[in-house]
């Protein structure tokens, strides 16, 4: 195999991992920042985190092996961009950390203030890891300052701009939608037909906002130079998913309002690694100082290693959290009999 | 402080706190799939009981565990950039596969483990412990072989054109003999850890009379347990030794506070130093025992910290590379006395097992031998890790050389004081529920939460 077919390989499957990512724990981030304002009372929130109980943890994963992955395939990727944004990465961990720990920890004492802290770490958790990664994608599409030596020479504020921020909410509202599809999903009585009725509230903000994004999305990156006006098929119908939404929700159909989003945000991962290819971080000092996935990635031989690796186990992997997802397919009750954490 | 000494300061807190949970979820989750094991075959309802028990001591730590490993997973990029520059290509490997082989078969497993009970079959539920145990031992292993790639970098050449390290030969990697011994030597200690654990908490309840039987049972089979993983942790530890002594003859001179070459060479037993370690000023040794530690028998040759030093200096140019000899000295002694006590110990425990023991007024006082595997692992790694400096990669990188060059003092007070007080928070939440657990026992154990749940949350409703 060419070492240039090998480096488009990994960029494609580290793309694949984030989609895989944003897919699985997209879902958990909405349902964890819901959990307060849903649940009103304590049967009711164990019920909705027993949604995700059972999967968050390998959902997660999947970020980590992107982590793993980037760090093996573009060394010099994994080192600008985590160095370069230390502190957006400190609150993303300190945020994954607080939830993680707190569903194992919320149902394991009775007292309720214990339980009341441990919700809103779930809530305040899955809230900062939507924000930050929103924006931190959106900045790597609008390009971030990094010099010749591929060294990241702005800070936290850097990151904290308008069309960054504006990254940010779009990741927050879109992952609320998407977890109370998932809950009208995934629960029963009651709290399904609570979370339909925010579902509908849930759709106006993430429309607005996602056709915002696409709008300043012009103006902000080099898309337009890449692509001239017409954004081409699969931006249009990264839009046009999320804003046919609605029309599921409203006829109740569950499953189809819950794919939807789901195919929004798989629609715009994509669109977002096309823009960036060949590229995997843009200077916006000097286009010719980014970083690409010729100058930054490892040897053929290790790409050849990991490529043999990755055959292997991917497909292992995808069998048995398959599986994990059929076992627990049922809806959730709030019968305290039934409910694990 | 500088950003450099921050970062290690960082790097060394997170992960020793990391290690702390680590090596008991290594050994637990074999105690916990053999105690389900048990059950299943016979249906003893105090295997059930000791299944569900010490599987939620383990998920008390698990979570623990899992959570702060995120930290480890990312800070390479985010405190040493330039380390990941360099040996990206060949240290990225190994972690890509624990996370592709291990994290996800562990993550994935355990909720199936957790949740699954009563909605899949009984086998599968089995299964699914046993490959949770076999799964973060794997991943053990990949972290072990990457680490063990710093202390000895094999199967590599430096890429004359970009000066990175790159890899040439991955068998070389994965058979790297530093990386196997660090799995043996860790997962036995992470056997021996859970071994005493179980007898602290089984002697706890024997004291105070409750279910008496049934932890006479975990009693027993954690005894013969701790007896031979510490055993393996001893002749793990000692060809451990051995092979550093041929790969990195500092870090043996350093943990032995051992100065001047000499043949025989003598052990120390006490060796005060002054305060810049460089120099000794008393000491008290054995003839010989050090040559034999080093190369089993009692004449040869071991090379002494002034000696190494002078020829690294010819080596790699004017420096210092002398570890902080008060570190890797007392480390090294502390780890190996708790050695010897835990093998002494489970040994007597396991001839008392044949008496009366239960009775016995010096019951009261075992639960504190779980304190000593925590000891010596901290200890086994702050040797293992300090012993190797100035280099983060023996030979070929150095530490200084390593940090991210364009992280501030600032970002890093910021996250090392956030880093402290989450990381000090979850501790007193994880102690407080393993206290309460352990003191419920098992018949609590059977229920999610050992309390009644209250109908309402706070004040709303
Ligand atoms: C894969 C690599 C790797 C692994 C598995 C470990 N370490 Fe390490 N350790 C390093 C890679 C490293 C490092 C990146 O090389 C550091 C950072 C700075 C340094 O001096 O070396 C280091 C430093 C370092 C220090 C500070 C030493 C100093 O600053 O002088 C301590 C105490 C530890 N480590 C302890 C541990 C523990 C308890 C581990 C078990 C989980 C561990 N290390 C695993
Ligand atoms: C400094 C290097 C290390 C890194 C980067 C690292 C990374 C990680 C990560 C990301 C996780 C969470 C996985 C999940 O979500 O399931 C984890 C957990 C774990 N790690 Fe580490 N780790 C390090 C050191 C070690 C060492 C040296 C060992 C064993 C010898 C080890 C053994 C484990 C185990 C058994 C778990 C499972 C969870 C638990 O500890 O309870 N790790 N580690
Ligand atoms: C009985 C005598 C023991 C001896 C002779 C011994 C020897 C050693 C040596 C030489 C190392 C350093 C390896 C290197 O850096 O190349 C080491 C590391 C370590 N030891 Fe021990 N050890 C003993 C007991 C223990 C015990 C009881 C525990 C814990 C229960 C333990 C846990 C560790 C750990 C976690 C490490 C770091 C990982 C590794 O380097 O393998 N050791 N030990």
């Amino acid at each position: 195999m060419s070492y240039e077919f090998l480096q488009t390989l990994w960029f494609i499957l580290i793309a694949v991992l984030w989609i895989g990512f944003f897919i699985l724990e997209g879902f958990d981030f909405g349902v964890g920042m819901l959990l307060p304002f849903l649940g009103k009372k304590d049967e009711e929130r164990r019920a909705i985190i027993n949604t995700i109980g059972s999967t968050w943890d390998g959902n997660e994963v999947w970020l980590l092996t992107a982590g793993g992955a980037t760090f093996a395939a573009f060394p010099h990727w994994y080192a600008t961009m985590f160095s370069g944004f230390y502190l957006a990465l400190f609150l993303l961990v300190i945020g994954l950390i607080i939830r993680g720990i707190s569903f194992e920890y919320r149902s394991k004492d009775a007292n309720p203030k214990w339980r009341h802290t441990f919700d809103w770490m779930i809530a305040i958790g899955s809230f900062l890891c939507a924000l930050l990664l929103g924006t931190a994608f959106s900045n790597l599409a609008r390009g971030v300052p990094i010099n010749a030596d591929m060294m990241y020479t702005g800070n936290l504020f850097t990151l904290l701009n308008p069309f960054g921020l504006l990254g940010g909410v779009t990741m927050v509202s879109v992952f609320l939608l998407y977890g109370s599809t998932f809950l009208t999903l995934k629960l029963e009585g009651e709290l399904r037909e609570r979370a339909r009725e925010l579902s509908k509230n849930l759709y106006v903000l993430a429309a607005i906002v996602v056709v915002l994004l696409a709008f300043f999305t012009y103006t902000s990156t080099d898309i337009s130079t890449k692509i001239g006006i017409n954004p081409g098929f699969t931006p249009l119908s990264a839009v046009i998913a999320i804003l046919v939404t609605t029309f599921f929700i409203n006829r109740k159909m569950e499953g189809w309002a819950f794919l939807s989003v789901a195919l929004h945000i798989v629609l715009t991962q994509v669109s977002f690694f096309t823009l960036m290819f060949p590229r995997v971080m843009i200077s916006s000092l000097n286009p010719e100082w980014s970083l690409t996935i010729y100058n930054a990635s490892s040897s053929q031989y290790t790409l050849t290693v990991m490529s043999i690796v990755a055959l292997v186990f991917v497909p292992i992997v995808l069998v048995y959290q398959g599986w994990a997802y059929y076992i627990f397919r049922k809806r959730i009750s709030t019968d305290k009999k039934t409910l694990i954490y | 402080m500088d950003p450099l000494t921050l970062s290690r300061l960082q790097f060394g807190l997170t992960t020793v706190y990391h290690f702390l949970f680590v090596p008991l979820t290594l050994g637990l989750t074999w105690f916990v799939a053999y105690f389900q094991t048990r059950y299943y075959q016979t249906r003893d309802e105090d295997f059930r009981k000791l299944a569900k028990f010490f599987g939620k001591l383990f998920l008390i730590n698990f979570a623990i565990g899992v959570v702060t490993g995120i930290v480890q997973e990312f800070q390479f990029g985010m405190n040493w950039s330039e380390y990941s520059r360099y040996v990206g290509d060949i240290f990225g490997a190994p972690l890509a596969i624990e996370a592709l082989m291990a994290f996800f078969m562990e993550s994935t497993f355990i909720g199936i483990w957790i949740f699954g009970e009563g909605k899949i079959p009984e086998k599968a539920h089995l299964a699914s412990i046993w490959l949770v145990a076999i799964g973060s031992n794997l991943s053990a292993l990949w972290i072990l072989l990457a680490n063990g790639w710093m202390q000895h970098p094999v199967g590599y050449v430096i890429n004359e054109v970009n000066g990175r390290a790159e890899l040439v030969d991955f068998f070389a990697l994965v058979t790297n003999p530093k990386g196997w011994l660090f799995f043996w030597h860790t997962i036995a200690a992470g056997l021996a850890t859970a071994s005493f654990l179980i007898i602290g908490v089984s002697a706890y309840h024997i004291f105070r009379k409750q279910n008496v039987s049934l932890f006479k049972t975990s009693f027993q089979t954690a005894t013969i347990v701790g007896l031979i993983a510490s055993t393996l942790v001893f002749f793990g530890g000692h060809t451990n030794g051995q092979y550093m002594f041929e790969t990195q003859p500092m870090k043996f001179a350093a943990i032995e506070a051992h100065y001047e070459t000499s043949a025989p060479a003598p052990f120390s037993i006490i060796t005060i130093g002054d305060l810049t370690g460089k120099q000794e000023v008393w000491s008290w040794r054995v003839p010989a025992v050090l040559s034999f530690l080093a190369c089993n028998n009692f004449t040869c040759e071991v090379r002494g910290v002034d000696d190494i030093q002078a020829e690294y200096v010819e080596l790699y140019g004017p420096g210092d590379y002398v570890p902080l000899i008060v570190f890797t000295y007392w480390s090294f002694r502390i780890m190996m006395t708790i050695g010897f006590i835990m093998m002494g110990l489970s040994f007597l425990f396991l001839l008392a097992t044949r008496g009366k023991y239960e009775n016995a007024k010096w019951m009261k006082w075992v639960p504190w031998v779980i304190a000593l595997p925590y000891l010596a692992n901290s200890s086994g790694w702050i040797l293992t890790e300090m012993g190797r400096q100035p280099w983060i990669v023996q030979g070929l990188l150095k530490v200084e050389d390593a940090v991210s060059p364009n992280l501030t003092v600032v970002d890093l007070w910021i996250s090392l004081i956030g880093y402290t007080v989450v990381y000090g928070a979850l501790a007193v939440a994880m102690v407080y529920l393993m206290k309460k657990y352990i003191v419920a026992g098992p018949d609590a154990a059977l229920h999610e939460s050992v309390d009644v749940a209250p109908t309402l949350v706070g004040s709303q409703d």
